[in-house]
């Protein structure tokens, strides 16, 4: 329950943040100033704009089908935010240990699905049916090349707990029940018989331990843009066609749950790429020889400081790949739904099946 | 009375009753919805009963993928000749004595078949079992003792996705 308050409270501060953030970096990159007025440099903008979202008037259209309309942005951050759930903070924090976290974190996304449709088909718009149906069609396609990204990272990690495949990526690795005689060799290699499992940092991340594994964070990453509906991929809200696609007919609170989901749906999926592929909450540093970078910059698990240098790690590689969505918004035009599924079916989904199969391959070399 | 039993039951009756109005519903596209309702309770269920792969897999594959491919259906065809598709009740008696029959020799079955359960495994809410998770057993089985099942099934689902291609290409072959 405290851990629910608490992660509803990170959230509301990393989206306000974020849009802050996206308004900013945005103006930078077109060469403007962006929210100057509200506060020193225009911090206090994203505040006031939720303020503003949670006075205005509830507006439920006339023809609306309202039992669905006014559900569906409940489900929709529901669904997200169920997924933070199994998500690994520190070395001995994560709110759910549940053994399948994954393949749970998957399934659960797949909710926010339904309440696209049940937005766009509620609102009795054909906007925004246009919107969900392109949504909807975009999300379901691009889960396959990112269900194969991380189906490559549980082959190399032999573990669908999050917890778990996070003390793999670094020197805590032999403190995991479970995982005591294990031991990483450099790129996975168990030939090359060069031992890191002390000097951890970043030649223990997934993406160092099988070097193939970048593509597929690539691919990941990419794939994840099209799942939160980000540009280049936003063809469901394009506001030079659709007006808004899917949310147009939301107004006041649902609108900011609305907003609310996909924010947090970016944070999430961020989350999980940090997870999955940068090493979780481990340090970057190794230890070479007296030098013991890796051990000062990661604490005693359990203690405070374990907690502080987790969470600070987690977060700031969350927080550059947050960064890099934006930067992505503000620079790449958006693609066409021909080019859309061309991109996902004819390119990511073949290459991800040879990245398995080679996975597949590396892991009998690893043991 | 433990909180397991409370929550199958509270899960129960929301899987019983959203199939119901699923059933009663005119409107196409609430039928859906119910039946959404019916399968998340029946993951709950499976929840309750430690099977944790199974209940995630039902979210997976029947949330995820075929009550969203049922709802895309529903929204392209739901407008025949201008004016909206509902759901009527038609072959009230042929259609009830096949539903009592079926349900009969279902009912039958359940109650005379000899599970191959272990008696009891949940005595009480603090007995936990051993293993934290199914899916290590499950996988296991599927690469041995069935093997061929799993085989099989993939080969089913290899037609019907070389049936899906074939169907949707664009020219057809005489």
């Amino acid at each position: 329950m405290l851990a629910l308050l608490l992660c509803l409270v990170f959230l509301l501060l990393i989206v306000i943040i974020t849009t802050y953030a996206e308004r900013k970096v945005a103006a930078f990159i077109q060469d403007r100033l962006g929210p100057t007025e509200s506060g020193p440099h225009g911090i206090l903008q994203s505040v006031a704009d939720v303020l503003k979202l949670l006075q205005k008037e509830d507006i439920i259209p006339a023809a609306a089908d309202k039992p669905l309309f006014t559900l569906a942005p409940i489900i929709m951050f529901a669904a997200v935010r169920a997924g933070f759930g199994v998500i690994p903070i520190t070395p001995s924090v994560i709110a759910s240990g549940a053994y399948l976290g994954v393949f749970y974190l998957l399934a659960i996304i797949s909710l926010d699905v339904i309440g696209l449709l049940m937005a766009g088909w509620g609102s009795n718009n054909k906007y925004a049916v246009l919107g969900a149906m392109r949504s909807v069609g975009q999300i379901v396609s691009y889960e396959i090349p990112a269900g194969l990204a991380v189906l490559c990272v549980v082959m190399i990690s032999q573990s669908l707990d999050l917890q778990e495949i996070s003390f793999q990526q670094g020197i805590l690795m032999n403190q995991f029940s479970g995982l005591e005689k294990e031991a990483n060799y450099l790129f996975g290699l168990k030939a090359l018989n060069l031992d890191v499992t002390f000097i951890g940092g970043i030649t223990t991340w997934n993406i160092f331990r099988m070097p193939f594994l970048f593509i597929a964070f690539i691919i990941y990453f990419i794939s994840s843009l099209a799942e939160c509906n980000r540009a280049p991929f936003d063809i469901p809200e394009a506001e030079s066609e659709l007006v808004a696609g899917f949310h147009v007919e939301y107004s006041g609170f649902r609108f900011a749950a609305m907003f609310l989901a996909e924010y947090s749906m970016m944070v999430l999926v961020s989350l999980v790429a940090v997870v999955l592929f940068l090493g979780s909450w481990n340090t970057p540093f190794p230890n070479i020889g007296p030098a013991t970078l890796a051990t000062w910059t990661t604490g005693t698990p359990g203690t405070w400081t374990g907690h502080l240098w987790g969470v600070v790690w987690l977060l700031s590689k969350t927080v550059i790949l947050i960064y890099t969505q934006i930067w992505i918004r503000w620079t790449f035009p958006r693609l066409r739904v021909d080019q859309l599924m061309h991109l996902c079916w004819k390119v990511f989904t073949p290459i991800m099946l040879v990245l398995v199969l080679l996975t597949g391959l590396w892991r009998l070399w690893m043991i | 009375m433990n909180p397991v039993l409370l929550l199958f039951y509270v899960f129960g009756l929301m899987a019983v009753g959203a199939a119901a109005f699923m059933v009663a519903t005119k409107n196409v596209l609430y039928a859906a919805f119910g039946l959404l309702i019916t399968l998340l309770s029946l993951a709950a269920i499976f929840i309750l009963l430690f099977a944790d792969f199974v209940a995630v897999a039902q979210l997976m594959i029947y949330v995820g993928g075929v009550v969203v491919l049922i709802l895309f259906g529903v929204m392209l065809s739901n407008q025949v000749q201008g004016k909206a598709v509902q759901s009527e009740s038609v072959n009230r008696w042929s259609g009830s004595l096949v539903v009592l029959t079926l349900f009969g020799g279902l009912a039958y079955l359940i109650l005379s078949a000899n599970y191959l359960v272990p008696a009891a495994p949940l005595a009480s809410a603090g007995d936990l079992p051993e293993t934290k998770t199914s899916i290590i057993t499950i996988g296991i089985r599927l690469i041995t003792n069935f093997a061929l099942p799993f085989e099989v099934a993939s080969l089913i689902l290899l037609i019907a996705l070389m049936g899906a291609a074939y169907i949707s290409t664009e020219e057809k072959h005489d």
